[in-house]
């Protein structure tokens, strides 16, 4: 009888077993039936169901709860042996699960009912009674509970083992997320044994559960006390480890003490723990930790020990307690400082061989950050370092090529994954140490996607004059690629290539090649690509516009790829014959068109279209401003009343802002600035490299705000048009100058080109643009104005477009405070400055009565003020009352002053609000602001 | 400094599940699987083993269909934690034997003893499969192995070999044998990954060997033992002029770059080639190379697609083995995508063909082949015929392919890297262990373009 039980209990693993001593004797079935009603009825506690109290035949109850805990686990197909053993180990886990579920909202109601033959030999013959009336999730527990609770007196021969297979219920439970701390008590009654295995159960269960039951935790204090005087060391070990890890601030004073015999303990395993042990004593109470003067402790084991692993921990713990104490103590900051000193460093250095490997791969962190102060330092450092680099571990080294290679292929492609991205960020950095590698980097049929990718970037970093071609070879391959991102990745990579500007002949045949393909994905990644192509070398528009031109609109279902032809369309209109028809035939189908950027494109497209060829053109153009002025999208809308107003204006004018004479692109921004690349350099062998972010930017929440910002205002510099994904080629230029060197030196000359190439040729349009949609007052203005007005306007949008009209020099502003003469502030800045800043200063001040009177439109005073320096952002209003926003910037400094200004004509009061950067500055301003509102009219 | 480690299975159940910091707040492995089943839903791209939630850093690797999960809130290397993740793998499937779902769930509290000595506090301290010994008191379930899918490296002899007993290498370090006696035995692998491209007109493009020496060993006493690799072995290609030059003349091994287990001496590896080493306990790599020296490949593959009138095209699929007939190839799979607007193929097998099934994969569009087994020098044909919803626009070869093979050579290996011979230190005259030395070669990528 014995033997068998054991056997089962061998076979069921977690489940249930506790044999056959059941005092209500009732048959096997009703306890696994009652774990399953347990489970079904919690999953409907957490739907929000009324617990049903099921009382109806065993068979079918079974049947139906298991549909119900069904419809609570997440439906994700699992391989049915997978579902067959797992039905055979059943625990409760779908406690745990549900969470999950209930927020995708899935119900399985079309899934066949599960197998429910595979339990039925495996229905574990229990102990204690059990009613089908207790569906309740704590009757499991409770179950529990009792079993431990009759087993804590027990001296029957066999209690060790029940007990062993009770705890391991308990455990598989708490595994499963269910919640067993109600045993608590229980299980510290059962704690005495001599059974190790027992015993670490009974540890791992009170290190998960002391936390949150402060007042029992007391009662394991005893044991684990008298456990840390146990004879055995291992048993000493645990008990400390287990003691250490209670988090309970309370009982901090019982761990002192245990702690401190700890670190002398004869055993090294018992040192090793109180090492480990100190620092989590750190944790919960600093003081206790520091007022024991375990930290000096520490460093005395650290630099004697001769366990290498007792003087790793050692380091570990000193590492963590001086790193966090150094905030408010200075010299806790300089014992820091004697870790990265060179006797330390030496010293650990020197035993380097007999540390773990895990110490060792932190012993070399740290020997990275000591700065070696001679050439003969570094020498003995690299000395001792040498044979570790043949090391098999893949983190211990990670410094060279070819065994960087190595490990690619070594390890699982998770290693792979990560040694990639370091070799990604080596690749970046110095492209031309890789350049004859490149085979390394040529994607496997088994690499999955995120290893594929990774390596079509650094394809691209790679290629130069001399692998150009077998790169794009390769590249080509993928693009017929059944793996469609792949594919999407691998043209994007040809196009990158291209615009590094080597061997474009060959690349651009190979582009239209991609065209003939006659795949719509391929069709509209490489649309965008020859885009961007013709901005860099216009040279190329005659053979890409004969191809591009046979490509039917209608095939092409992708906005970007979509929005790509218009703008070739809009741009290359003269060359293609069939443009204005192409184009006419597109804005009959407006409704049809779902995306906004297609719209948007097309409007201009058309536009441009119309000015180069204007009969043609004059009726699309028509039905165009039509559309776009009752279109729902708010660009869409605001850029169709643009540019009506424009061409009712003046069509010269429009002519200028939408067919400006376009330079090449030589530039395009780029992604990442090169000091964030720095950063994550100098963060080597860390998940910055992986997430290609420097740490703060994941690592603390606080600081990711600031950086979405910056992200946002690099892409309006951009502007409207340029798109998103086009890489710099200015990078890989500065890289393979400099190799491993810091390129921020560069950084300057690339941001001016860039900046200046894009303000010149797409900035203003996509300015004007935004303007237009912040302040629909004021264009609005110019229309109902009437003639009278009209040279005013003219003069305010010209400045606002930049177009130069030069006001009279304004006259010296007082010395205390001088403003830069053209800042530069788009208005989404503004508004986002506007909402962040604080308010600094409020005020009331008086217009000269000749001003107010001369106040008749918003222009006016934007033009005076202009001639102070103070531009104008956003005006509107109607007389008496107008509201203005201006914005100056302090000469010399980045700082910006914002001011809401709102002016009444009748009573000749301004209120203003003010809100500055700089906030000491901010009455400076106000007074300077005020003395040019009160001049005006004046002059 | 690590937060948590845990286990999940395929459908997310918590396996095992270890707090070390107490600092990630609830329901970081319910986030987890969420993040890693629907990564990226439209493109169906795997999530990478790295990713950041919410402040939490998530690093997984997979291993036997299970997710070895670790958290943490600070800027580690990525490097080390998948590699402890990997030693973690491998050292649980020392201890069991077997690394699966099953046998994870019955050893369960085995494996919590062995992931409180691995990492204390975040911090990992050992992963000796010996050293950690002395600290599990807890005695493995053994699962059987037969019922099990196969998985991992060690799957592969137990379809193959006759020699092996196939369940030798998925025995318990710790566990004791049925007979009490335990069998003193060492197993050395050496398993080769080949990656081979074709291009359309059979020139090899790339080829490459990812090898790696393993060893179990289960002597006891841990006695010295001297393996000696070939006498012309050289590591380092001359120059990288000679990268791709054949160098089949003196017949050398030349290998671009190997590593080695620290318990190896090299002492006298650069005069003859012999490694000397004590072997722990338990699996490891004794040493990994990585050669992209023109090698012979073990298969030629040979595609074509052809248009057959309107909508209809015709697929030819041949296949050479250029090896000695005295070695057998198994588990051969041919895959080859064809346009995505093929409605039906119809297969035609060479005749008297025997252990051979195609299909046609509807879902993914593609072709599949599988042979049984292949013998060296024979050569296997496949036609196949597909008719087309719509007519074809031109480039078939743009449509279709490219060919990818998958195989397991047992006692091949591409490289020619042998052990000569593997030495035992006698302890005595009558110590005799059994020594098994095997090859293998597997199929990496091993692609033929149209």
């Amino acid at each position: 009888m014995r033997a068998r039980t054991r056997n089962r209990r061998i076979l069921l693993g977690k489940s249930a077993a506790t044999g056959e001593r059941s005092p209500s004797g009732l048959r096997p079935f009703p306890i696994f039936w009652k774990r399953r009603a347990a489970i079904g009825s919690k999953a409907l506690q957490s739907y929000n169901f009324t617990p049903i109290k099921i009382r109806i035949p065993w068979t079918k109850a079974y049947t139906r709860i298991s549909h119900l805990s069904d419809s609570v686990t997440p439906s994700f197909t699992v391989p049915a042996q997978i579902q067959a053993s797992f039905h055979q180990t059943r625990t409760p886990r779908l406690i745990g699960s549900s969470q999950s579920s209930s927020s995708q909202g899935e119900v399985r109601s079309n899934t066949p009912p599960r197998p429910i033959t595979a339990m039925a030999p495996t229905v574990p013959s229990v102990a204690k009674s059990a009613s089908p009336s207790q569906p309740s999730g704590k009757s499991e527990v409770a179950d529990l509970k009792q079993q431990l609770r009759q087993l804590a007196g027990s001296r029957a021969p066999d209690a060790d083992d029940q007990r062993r297979d009770v705890f391991k219920r308990v455990i598989s439970c708490m595994t499963a997320g269910i919640d067993v701390s109600a045993a608590f008590g229980e299980m510290v009654l059962c704690s005495a044994t001599s059974d190790v295995v027992t015993k670490k159960m009974c540890y791992l269960y009170v290190g998960a559960h002391a936390r949150a039951h402060p007042d029992l935790a007391l009662l394991t204090i005893n044991f684990l006390q008298r456990d840390c005087r146990d004879q055995d060391p291992t048993i000493r070990g645990l008990a400390l480890r287990s003691l250490c890890s209670l988090r309970v601030p309370n009982l901090v004073e019982y761990l002192v003490t245990p702690l401190a015999t700890g670190l002398k303990d004869p055993s090294a395993y018992v040192r090793m723990i109180a090492a480990v042990g100190a620092a989590k004593l750190y944790h919960i109470s600093a003081t206790a930790c520091i007022d024991a003067d375990l930290p000096a402790s520490l460093k005395a084991l650290m630099l004697s020990d001769p366990d290498a692993q007792v003087v790793a921990n050692c380091l570990h713990a000193l590492q963590e307690i001086w790193t966090l104490e150094a905030a408010n103590s200075e010299a806790a900051a300089r014992e820091i400082e004697t870790l990265y000193s060179k006797p330390v460093v030496f010293y650990l250095l020197n035993k380097i061989k007999e540390f773990s490997e895990w110490a060792q791969c932190h012993v070399l962190e740290l020997a990275s950050k000591f700065l070696p102060s001679d050439n003969n330092e570094i020498f003995d450092i690299m000395n001792l370092l040498e044979d570790r680099l043949q090391h098999a571990n893949g983190a211990v080294y990670e410094r060279i090529k070819a065994p960087l290679l190595t490990l690619v292929g070594a390890g699982s492609p998770e290693q792979s994954y990560s040694v990639l991205c370091h070799l990604h960020l080596l690749v970046m950095r110095a492209p031309m140490l890789f350049s004859s590698d490149y085979k390394s980097f040529y994607c496997q049929f088994s690499d999955p996607s995120y290893v594929k990718k990774l390596k079509l970037e650094m394809l691209t970093a790679i290629a130069n004059e001399s692998n150009t071609y077998e790169i794009v070879t390769e590249l080509c391959e993928y693009a017929g690629n059944v793996d469609v991102p792949i594919a999407r990745e691998s043209i994007r990579a040809v196009g990158k290539i291209a615009l590094q500007q080597y061997d474009v002949n060959a690349i651009v045949d190979r582009l239209l090649q991609f065209l003939e393909m006659d795949k719509d994905y391929v069709t509209a990644e490489t649309l965008v690509l020859v885009k961007d192509l013709l901005r860099k070398y216009p040279q190329w528009s005659h053979d890409c516009i004969a191809v591009v031109g046979n490509i039917s609109s209608k095939n092409i279902q992708e906005p970007k790829g979509k929005a790509a032809l218009i703008w070739m369309l809009g741009e290359y209109s003269q060359d293609m014959h069939d443009a204005p028809y192409v184009l006419e035939s597109l804005v009959e189908n407006w409704d049809e068109e779902h995306s906004p950027e297609v719209r948007l494109h097309l409007l201009t497209a058309v536009m441009k279209c119309f000015f180069k060829r204007p009969p043609e053109t004059q009726k699309a153009l028509g039905a165009t401003l039509a559309a776009g002025l009752s279109d729902t999208h708010q660009d869409v809308h605001d850029r169709a009343l643009f540019y009506y107003r424009l061409l009712q204006y003046d069509p010269a004018v429009a002519e200028r802002v939408v067919n400006p004479p376009k330079q090449a692109v030589s530039v395009f921004a780029d992604t990442q600035s090169s000091e964030m690349k720095d950063r994550i350099f100098d963060e080597f062998n860390s998940l910055s490299v992986v997430y290609q972010k420097p740490s703060y930017m994941f690592t603390d929440k606080e600081h990711r705000g600031p950086f979405e910002y910056s992200e946002d205002l690099t892409n309006l510099a951009v502007g409207a048009e340029a798109p998103e994904n086009v890489i710099s080629a200015q990078r890989y230029q500065e890289n393979d100058n400099d190799l491993l060197l810091s390129t921020s030196d560069k950084e300057d000359n690339g941001t001016r080109a860039s900046n200046g190439s894009s303000t010149s040729t797409y900035n203003a349009p996509s300015d004007l643009i935004g303007l237009s949609s912040q302040t629909p007052a004021e264009t609005s203005l110019i229309n109902t104005g009437g003639p009278t007005y009209s040279s005013q306007s003219n003069f305010s949008l010209d400045d606002l477009l930049g177009l130069g009209v030069t006001e009279a020099p304004a006259p010296p502003p007082p010395p205390a405070l001088t403003l830069n003469s053209k800042p530069v502030l788009d208005p989404g800045t503004f508004q986002r400055k506007w909402g962040q800043l604080a308010l600094a200063l409020t005020q009331e001040c008086s217009l000269s009565p000749q001003g107010a009177a001369s106040l008749m439109n918003p222009q006016s005073l934007i033009r005076h003020m202009q001639s102070n320096h103070i531009q104008c952002i956003a005006s509107g209003g109607q007389p008496p009352n107008y509201k203005f926003f201006f914005y100056a910037q302090k000469d010399g400094a980045t700082a910006f002053f914002l001011v809401e200004c709102i002016v009444n004509t009748a009573s000749a009061k301004a209120q203003l609000k003010i809100k500055a950067d700089d906030g000491t500055a901010a009455e400076a301003f106000s007074t300077l602001f005020q003395s040019a509102l009160s001049k005006f009219g004046l002059s | 400094m690590i937060s948590q480690f845990f286990v999940l299975s395929q459908r997310g159940d918590h396996i095992v599940f270890r707090d070390y910091r107490g600092e990630v707040p609830k329901g970081s492995a319910e986030i987890f699987f969420r993040k890693v089943k629907f990564w990226n839903d439209d493109e169906a791209e795997e999530a990478p083993p790295v990713f950041n939630v919410d402040g939490v850093n998530y690093i997984h690797v997979k291993v036997a269909g299970l997710f070895f999960v670790v958290t943490t809130m600070v800027n580690v290397s990525p490097s080390l934690l998948l590699e402890l993740l990997q030693r973690i793998a491998r050292v649980t499937k020392d201890y069991l034997g077997v690394l699966s779902e099953d046998s994870l769930r019955k050893n369960f509290i085995l494996v919590y003893e062995l992931l409180d000595e691995v990492i204390d506090f975040g911090y990992p301290q050992t992963t000796s499969t010996e050293v950690l010994k002395s600290y599990i008191f807890n005695e493995p379930i053994m699962v059987d192995a037969g019922r099990l899918p196969p998985l991992g490296p060690a799957a592969m002899f137990m379809q193959g070999t006759k020699r092996m007993p196939g369940t030798a290498v998925t025995k318990s370090v710790v566990a004791n044998e049925p007979g009490g006696k335990k069998r003193e035995e060492i197993f050395v692998d050496i398993i080769e990954r080949i990656s081979v491209t074709f291009s359309s007109s059979g020139y090899i493009l790339t080829s490459e060997i990812d090898g790696t020496i393993q060893m179990k060993s289960y002597l006891t006493g841990n006695p010295e033992i001297r393996l000696a690799l070939n006498e012309d072995l050289s590591i380092g290609r001359t120059g990288s002029s000679s990268y791709y030059r054949s160098s089949s003349g003196g017949g050398a091994v030349i290998l671009d770059d190997c590593n080695f287990h620290e318990s190896v001496h090299l002492d006298s590896f650069d005069i003859d080639r012999t490694l000397t080493l004590i072997p722990p306990d338990g699996e490891f790599a004794v040493m990994n190379y990585r050669m992209t020296q023109e090698f012979k490949p073990p298969f030629r593959v040979t595609a074509l697609i052809e248009e057959a009138g309107p909508s209809r095209a015709e697929v030819l699929l041949k296949i050479r083995a250029d090896f000695s007939a005295n070695v057998t190839a198994n588990t051969i799979t041919v895959q080859m995508p064809v346009p995505s607007y093929t409605m039906r193929a119809s297969f035609e097998l060479e005749a008297g063909a025997v252990g051979q099934t195609t299909d046609f994969k509807e879902g993914s569009r593609r072709l599949e082949w599988n042979l049984k087994k292949i013998v060296g020098g024979s050569e296997h044909t496949l036609r196949a015929k597909l008719t087309f919803s719509q007519e074809s626009h031109g480039n078939l070869t743009k449509e279709a392919g490219p060919v990818n093979m998958n195989f397991t050579i047992p006692m091949y290996n591409a490289s020619k890297l042998q052990v000569r011979y593997l030495q035992i230190a006698k302890k005595s005259k009558t110590y005799n262990p059994y020594r098994w030395v095997r090859y293998v070669t597997q199929a990496n990528s091993y692609v033929a373009r149209l």
